[in-house]
């Protein structure tokens, strides 16, 4: 659809400057050439996916995987099917519902400590925070192998929530055993999601003015109420560019789960989509396919409504 | 040379000067009305949480790694060498173990040979789209989105997407491939050519990234700069060449050193590409195999060995570049 656009644009702008300067037109018009070429490069994986997800398993073969498929009509473009749509979602449906639980809170509470640090170490002024600082933006970068071992034997011989939650679980029937390992997930994204929320947020608080909060203080305003009644109300439209920035990050993961849930009932959907239309009688690509943007679906909306916000976070 | 820790006094002391009111040095203030206490709130909780999770484990995966865990019950704390580290480097039966265990050498190769290829491609691809995109054209907003998003789809979903392009009988590659008239090539399996098929596919998740980085950096240069040259009559190569280039090396740096860390993480993206821990010795990469090692061998502490590895190699990339970026005062 946007490539539709984009040609219109390209006609548009080649007509009124070839009449200004000769070869300038000719410029333009290789410009956008490229420019279009390049968005199908980045987009076909996905459209050939989209396509190929619409086809029956059985008639996927031997197709031209980015026409749409219409076999009755035209020959060799496989069945029109929803039918692997429907079975990567009663595959995923688990996964989905276990990332769901497991998304909102971690990104919500990461966004919210990652804002009261950020507040703590930019806007109230002491010595020594920008050494704390430090150590908050190194753990940005710190390959997340360094930490697997320790994270596997602190939550499941160090805090054992498992015997934690049996009475709670007893308590609460809505409580499922399982979901120990994903309380167990939310708090590791939690900590490893705080440096990089911090690190946004303290650019935006940065750019707070100090006048204002002096004021605030100056009229005997405690630390707490500065934060409440102008900092927090002012970092709103961060809080927007972290919590896209963080969901996307904790829905996509698959390391933290894989080593900390592991297997069982509270698999998470990308720990699902691993192993989803492999079986003994081949490679299911149809299923493969919808799986994958079943899976992906979330991230691929958000970014569709709030792609500039997700920029400002990714080029922080 | 200035000392360094002179700079790191000076900057501190300047804070305090500037900003605490009525210039009261904090020191004399009680200590439950200084600024650092009653922000305690604030910053404490978080600052504990990657305190422990991030500088307390990296400290205890080194411990581990010094140990001889493996197999099901807890780590002994007793005996610690640098065994694990012997083995990892040059091979040979550990006392933990009645096999011989491979050296890290090919992963390790693998690992440098990704990083670079992927860091390189994605940066020129990055550089290329982002003076394209500069050009003052239409509908920019619609061409970055696309551009930028393969980067919010997970590796997971990415590396499956990637291995139906490159299937060997119905995958959109290999029908460009043999429409060539080079024959269907076997891609995802093949030795050769696994470790740049994954390359491939990373540059196209990434090299959006890239891109912004370097259409800010485009942005922030003065328009007087590209007046001046033009009056100057430098053609467009030499403009870019000589004033522009110069000018981006700050978004190199930053663009490179997280693109540099995503190839060190590309776990995820192999986990998913070859459904499980083995994606084979010519794509294995130290990331793989540290999960493998500890995961589906339950060799612990020489996965937290391997693991050590990795983590200075990361070291030497992210440490100068946190440096910089503090000597410069963008912290």
């Amino acid at each position: 659809m946007s490539q539709q656009v984009a040609t219109e644009g390209t006609t548009d702008e080649t007509d009124r400057e070839t009449g200004l300067l000769g070869g300038y037109g000719l410029r333009r018009v290789v410009l956008y050439a490229i420019l279009l070429a390049m968005g199908v490069f980045y987009l076909v994986p996905i459209e050939t996916g989209v396509m190929t997800a619409f086809t029956d398993p059985a008639s996927y073969t031997g197709r031209a995987p980015f026409l749409p498929p219409l076999e009755p009509l035209v020959a060799n473009s496989g069945e029109f099917s929803i039918q692997p749509w429907q079975n990567a979602v009663s595959g995923l449906s688990q996964g989905l519902l276990n990332s769901m639980i497991l998304v909102i809170p971690a990104t919500v509470l990461s966004g919210l400590l990652g804002s009261m640090a950020a507040y703590g170490l930019t806007n109230v002024h002491w010595r020594g925070q920008l050494a704390i600082y430090m150590l908050f933006v190194a753990g940005i970068f710190i390959p997340y192998q360094a930490v697997l071992v320790p994270l596997t034997q602190f939550w499941y011989n160090v805090v054992p929530l498992r015997t934690m939650f049996e009475p709670v679980g007893m308590a609460l029937p809505i409580i499922e055993p399982y979901h120990w390992k994903l309380v167990a997930l939310i708090v590791t994204h939690v900590a490893y999601g705080l440096p990089i929320c911090t690190l946004l947020f303290r650019a935006h608080y940065k750019k707070l003015s100090d006048e204002m909060l002096e004021a605030a203080r100056l009229d005997g305003a405690s630390v707490t109420r500065i934060y409440r009644r102008i900092v927090l109300p002012l970092s709103i439209p961060m809080f927007a560019v972290v919590f896209i920035y963080q969901f996307t990050q904790i829905w996509n993961d698959l390391l933290f789960a894989l080593t900390i849930v592991q297997f069982g009932d509270a698999a998470v959907v990308t720990q699902e989509l691993v192993g989803i239309g492999v079986s003994q009688s081949g490679t299911n690509f149809p299923l493969r396919m919808a799986a994958a943007l079943v899976a992906a679906l979330p991230t691929l909306v958000v970014y569709v409504f709030f792609g500039d916000k997700f920029a400002r976070g990714v080029a922080a | 040379m200035r000392n360094p820790l002179s700079i790191i006094r000076r900057r501190w002391s300047d804070s305090d000067d500037v900003r605490t009111d009525g210039g009261t040095a904090a020191e004399r203030t009680p200590f439950l009305q200084r600024e650092s206490v009653r922000s305690a709130p604030f910053w404490l909780p978080p600052f504990l949480l990657v305190a422990l999770f991030v500088y307390g484990a990296i400290l205890w995966n080194i411990v581990l790694s010094l140990t001889d865990f493996t197999g099901l019950g807890e780590p002994d704390y007793t005996n610690l060498d640098f065994e694990n580290y012997v083995v990892a480097f040059t091979g040979g039966t550990p006392s933990w173990s009645d096999l011989s265990v491979e050296p890290i050498w090919n992963s390790l190769g693998n690992t440098v040979a990704l990083m670079v290829g992927f860091t390189v491609f994605c940066l020129v691809l990055g550089l290329l789209l982002a003076i394209l995109v500069d050009q003052e054209i239409r509908f920019e907003n619609t061409f970055r989105t696309v551009y930028l998003l393969p980067m919010s789809l997970s590796f997971v979903v990415t590396a499956k997407f990637w291995l139906y392009m490159y299937n060997v009988e119905t995958g959109l590659v290999n029908i460009v491939i043999t429409s060539l008239g080079f024959g269907p090539v076997e891609i995802v399996q093949n030795p050769d050519l696994k470790l740049a098929a994954v390359a491939f596919a990373l540059v196209w998740q990434f090299s959006g990234y890239a891109m912004i980085v370097y259409l800010a950096g485009l942005r922030a240069i003065p328009t007087s700069h590209f007046e001046a040259a033009r009056v100057d009559g430098a053609s467009t190569y030499r403009l870019y060449r000589r004033v522009v280039l110069p000018q981006l090396r700050t978004a190199t740096v930053s663009a490179l050193v997280v693109l540099t860390v995503f190839a060190l993480k590309a776990f995820d993206f192999l986990f998913s590409m070859y459904s499980g821990y083995q994606p084979g010795p010519s794509a294995d990469i130290l990331a793989t195999r540290m999960v493998r090692e500890a995961y589906a061998n339950s060799n612990w502490a020489y996965g937290s060995a391997i693991a050590v590895v990795l983590f200075v190699m990361a070291l030497f990339i992210v440490a100068p570049y946190i440096y910089s970026q503090y000597r410069r005062g963008a912290l």
